[in-house]
């Protein structure tokens, strides 16, 4: 039933590989670009506000294919050199997922209210200690569900990188299908694999919530 | 930095590459509209589901909601397209391979069932937000499960769901790209058409992400009208 997929596994599997990698990259650089894109978003002065929230709200609007084949164009002229689809799909990725990410940090730094920073300060904490001790942990308990969520749309969104020729897993996938033509179970599996490992990741996602209703703290 | 490109931005405009993109525009709001009336329709459906009291019609309406949203639409395309007529059988399967641009009828399938799974959790969280009182007002009036549905709960909810269902029209927009991965003409397959003859595809390109923009403010515009139209009185001030 699955004989194109066991012949090919471990072609496969080190698609699967790059698949991961891909989303390594995407979600940590996306977090990291989307916590300063979410502060700049509440910034207060426009200068820092303005451009970023134009950022955001273009890129928003835009499909990530065409993100990813923009990238893949203006690199080399950049670089004055060609230049792998690996790392180009990782910068794509980043810049495109920091806005996602970007406005669940925003929400998250929003939920924290003013009179708990101010009971803070009234024990005579600092601002860092604050923010170290009291508003970062709060934000981050509350933003962890949404922030795994996204890191799954990531997970899936990767397999666009297809376009500009990585080899990831639908890419390889896509090669044994020309070769062996037996389509259903060949994306049959894909699917499969991203459904276990998506909906691994919800269950996750869903136990954080859990606890954070259990703690009281959404 | 070797900036030793030369722009050529009249590929945006240059016969034939202007028309190349004004069909990408006409085939990208055909498949988003069609597809997102699918979307609709069987969206409410299995949003309803999931909230009757029938254990097996919960059932069903999650599995349909939990395969389809955590499979990525790429890999979804590529089996409805390569694998879907495979499932009738040798010889329907022959036949359904030779309908005429048929990479354009499974666009338009395969994003209308993705986005119903889409559109149901919006609906489902829209007949969550209705207190318990409304269901018994209406089951108190003699009205059957059916009618209490189609007459009270349904219209209800959808109006309250409007916004969320905002951004998953103006994603359906955004998810047409993904078409062009089974040879649909879309705006994005356009452009990178524009890229394989003239290699200006950076132009090409960032032409074809402000259309994506205009067309998504079109989208909130529109959105924004239907919203206050059917606003219910008194109750989602803003």
């Amino acid at each position: 039933m699955f004989d194109a997929v066991a012949r090919n596994f471990w072609f496969l599997m080190g698609g699967l590989g790059v698949t991961f990698q891909l989303s390594v990259f995407a979600v940590s650089g996306g977090i990291l670009l989307g916590m300063l894109v979410g502060l700049a978003r509440l910034s207060k002065r426009g200068w820092i506000y303005h451009p970023i929230t134009a950022y955001v709200n273009f890129l928003r609007n835009i499909p990530l294919i065409l993100v990813i084949f923009w990238f893949y164009f203006v690199m080399p002229i950049l670089m004055g050199q060609a230049i792998d689809p690996f790392p180009s799909a990782v910068i794509s990725f980043i810049v495109f997922e920091a806005t996602y990410f970007g406005e669940i940090f925003r929400a998250g730094y929003q939920t924290i209210s003013k009179d708990l920073i101010n009971a803070a300060y009234s024990t005579g904490m600092t601002y860092w200690q604050t923010a170290r001790y009291i508003s970062i942990p709060i934000a981050f308990r509350r933003m962890l569900p949404s922030l795994i969520t996204q890191s799954i749309v990531t997970f899936q969104d990767t397999s666009l990188a297809f376009v500009i020729g990585l080899q990831e897993l639908v890419r390889r996938v896509s090669i044994v299908d020309n070769l062996e033509v037996r389509s259903i179970q060949l994306y049959g599996f894909a699917a499969l694999v991203y459904l276990v490992v998506c909906l691994v990741g919800s269950r996750i996602s869903r136990h954080f919530e859990e606890k954070g209703r259990k703690a009281n703290i959404l | 930095m070797g900036l030793a490109y030369e722009f050529d931005w009249g590929v945006l405009w240059r016969q034939p590459y202007g028309l190349w993109l004004l069909k990408g525009v006409g085939l990208t709001v055909i498949i988003g509209l069609s597809s997102w009336f699918i979307a609709l329709a069987l969206g409410i459906f299995i949003g309803t589901l999931r909230v009757t009291s029938y254990r097996i019609l919960r059932f069903i309406g999650t599995f349909y909601v939990e395969v389809l949203r955590n499979i990525p639409l790429l890999v979804q395309m590529f089996f409805w397209f390569y694998a879907g007529p495979m499932l009738f059988g040798e010889h329907l399967g022959r036949k359904i391979n030779h309908i005429n641009e048929l990479n354009i009828y499974v666009a338009i399938l395969c994003l209308g069932l993705y986005t119903a799974s889409r559109v149901a959790e919006h609906v489902r969280a829209g007949f969550a937000s209705i207190h318990r009182d409304q269901y018994q007002a209406a089951l108190s009036t003699g009205m059957t499960q059916m009618q209490m549905y189609r007459y009270v709960i349904i219209p209800y909810a959808l109006r309250l769901i409007i916004p969320p269902l905002t951004t998953e029209f103006l994603t359906i927009f955004k998810n047409t790209s993904i078409a062009m991965t089974i040879g649909v003409a879309e705006l994005t397959f356009q452009s990178y058409r524009i890229d394989a003859e003239t290699f200006h595809g950076l132009e090409a390109t960032t032409g074809a992400m402000i259309i994506y923009f205009f067309l998504g403010m079109a989208v909130v515009k529109f959105m924004g009208l239907l919203e206050k139209r059917f606003k219910i009185p008194g109750l989602v001030g803003r």
